[in-house]
């Protein structure tokens, strides 16, 4: 597969996606637990375009050893694509949908060589 | 006592992605989406959009009869100060998730014209829209309002306001305006003042009236609405005060049901006492609550109207051919993973005359127009109409298209 190269690695942020469009297609780049990874920019619900959205961490129900409800809390190891358009939310580790994993983004492998970012496309 | 620390800052504010907000740039997908389908071949109508009322109650409340309301409502400040609108609970935007909704009431636009005309605008146009019935927002909830003068009194400034400041503008914009039906008095008035001003295809009933809809009161409101020729919608709402609701912990789950159940309490009780009957030449839509709880309903009405006729005496035929031959608009349509279900409801309700698209743009869970016209099980004729044509036909439409589509019709 060819290699398109996007951008310099120190140019991407942990925080925000990077948009390019490589071949009238739009991908959101981001770095992510010390790798880069990059999704299509397109939600597979109604086609918002997720890696725009909110990076923001699971959140988790806690119970008490009797198994009652006692508060909700954010678990940052784990951390979602919320799209901008109607809230759906993807793993960004996998881009699994976290309400049905067999819903996907679509993904691009990246690879980062001599301090910049490719994209195989 | 040490406080718990709270480093975490997730707001749209603190993205630079979407700092800047514009309509335009957050629904580029959507343009795509009605370019690659060639929506400029056709012509959309969305049937259930919204704006935010409450962010022009200066300029509505310049159309109050009542000055000591007027002066009220100018004075306190904002909306939920001055206790006009009743307010409702739960996060629409999922936390700051959906970062239109702190984005959009920052949105720049040009002096003219009206704010809202261009939000309106620039959202119709991505997603390839060409006229759209235009509702408020809060309002939704101002049949609850416990003092029936303010319903009727805000009801009156809006409608008027959105007539002169919306619909006499823009001629892709109508609306079915603000029907107080808790004061049925007062509901024929707004019939006679509004049912021939330009833009106004119908009036709107929301969920949780005084009185139930069949109530003896009411029947003149709906002779004069058929003499009119004017559709009557029911716009559902979710009350979390509902006393069945109020069980409910979660948004979604009280979201989820309790739409659906404002509607199917309406239509229960306009079914089964006979109101098509009573009023043959009344078309009827109901907004906004999916599309699955209608064959639901068609089926415990039908079950349970022929094991006790004698209890709906008005009824020439079952409860479900009378569901079959009213109105219903798109939004939220449930499009998980079972395109057979939603086969087999589009069969049920005949779709392909008795639905029309709708948007409920900018709310959460708005639809674009290609969750119809990708469903494989539709014709290309029955995609049209139901984005456009059951509209034109139930509104008497003169069709408005986009001028971005008539430049690409130019185009070529």
């Amino acid at each position: 597969m060819p290699e398109k190269l996007l951008c310099a690695a120190a140019d991407l942020s942990d925080t925000t996606a990077r948009i390019f469009e490589v071949e009238g297609v739009e991908i959101g780049v981001i770095r992510h637990n010390d790798t880069v990874v990059a999704y299509r920019n397109i939600c597979p619900h109604q086609g918002g375009p997720v890696c725009e959205g909110l990076k923001m961490p699971r959140v988790c129900d806690e119970l008490d050893e009797q198994k009652r409800s006692v508060r909700q809390s954010f678990d940052t190891t784990e951390m979602h694509f919320v799209c901008p358009w109607h809230g759906w939310e993807f793993k960004i580790e996998t881009g699994e949908a976290i309400g049905d994993p067999k819903i996907r983004l679509s993904r691009y492998k990246v690879i980062e060589r001599d301090a910049q970012i490719y994209v195989e496309v | 006592m040490t406080m718990p620390q709270n480093p975490l800052n997730y707001s749209s504010d603190a993205d630079p992605a979407i700092k800047e907000f514009d309509t335009t740039k957050l629904l580029k997908n959507a343009r795509k989406q009605a370019l690659e389908r060639n929506y400029k071949d056709f012509f959309i109508c969305d049937v259930d959009s919204h704006h935010y009322e409450t962010e022009a109650l200066p300029e509505i409340l310049q159309y109050m009869d009542d000055p000591v309301l007027r002066h009220l409502g100018l004075s306190a400040g904002n909306v939920g100060r001055a206790g006009l609108i009743p307010q409702a609970i739960g996060s629409q935007d999922m936390a700051g998730r959906v970062t239109r909704y702190p984005g959009r009431s920052k949105e720049t636009v040009p002096p003219t014209p009206h704010r809202d005309i261009t939000l309106t605008r620039r959202w119709m146009d991505a997603l390839g829209v060409d006229m759209a019935c235009l509702f408020p927002t809060p309002m939704l909830l101002l049949a609850t309002h416990p003092q029936p003068e303010v319903e009727v009194a805000m009801a009156r400034a809006y409608n008027r306001w959105l007539c002169e400041r919306i619909l006499e503008e823009d001629k892709r914009m109508c609306s079915m305006v603000y029907l107080p039906i808790n004061e049925p008095h007062e509901a024929e008035r707004i019939i006679d003042e509004f049912a021939e001003r330009k833009g106004v295809v119908g009036f709107l009933s929301t969920g949780y009236l005084k009185r139930p809809i069949h109530d003896n009161a009411n029947m003149r409101i709906f002779s004069k609405l058929e003499e009119h020729g004017m559709p009557l919608g029911f716009h559902a709402v979710y009350n979390w005060s509902d006393s069945s609701l109020s069980q409910l912990n979660k948004f979604i789950s009280v979201h989820a049901l309790g739409f659906s159940f404002c509607n199917i309490i309406h239509m229960t009780n306009w079914v089964m006492n006979g109101m098509p009957e009573r009023f043959p030449k009344l078309r009827t839509m109901w907004i906004e609550s999916g599309l699955a709880w209608i064959p639901f309903l068609m089926q415990r009405l039908d079950n349970e109207y022929m094991m006790r006729t004698s209890d709906a005496p008005l009824l020439k035929k079952k409860p479900s051919d009378y569901m079959r031959e009213m109105f219903y608009s798109s939004q939220p349509m449930e499009l998980v993973d079972n395109k057979e279900a939603l086969e087999v409801t589009f069969k049920m309700i005949n779709a392909e005359t008795q639905l029309l698209y709708s948007s409920d743009y900018p709310h959460w869970d708005m639809d674009l127009p290609s969750t119809i016209y990708d469903l494989p099980f539709l014709g290309e004729q029955a995609k049209r109409d139901i984005l456009g044509g059951n509209a034109q036909k139930l509104f008497n439409l003169e069709p408005t298209m986009s001028e971005w589509k008539l430049e690409a019709q130019k185009a070529g």
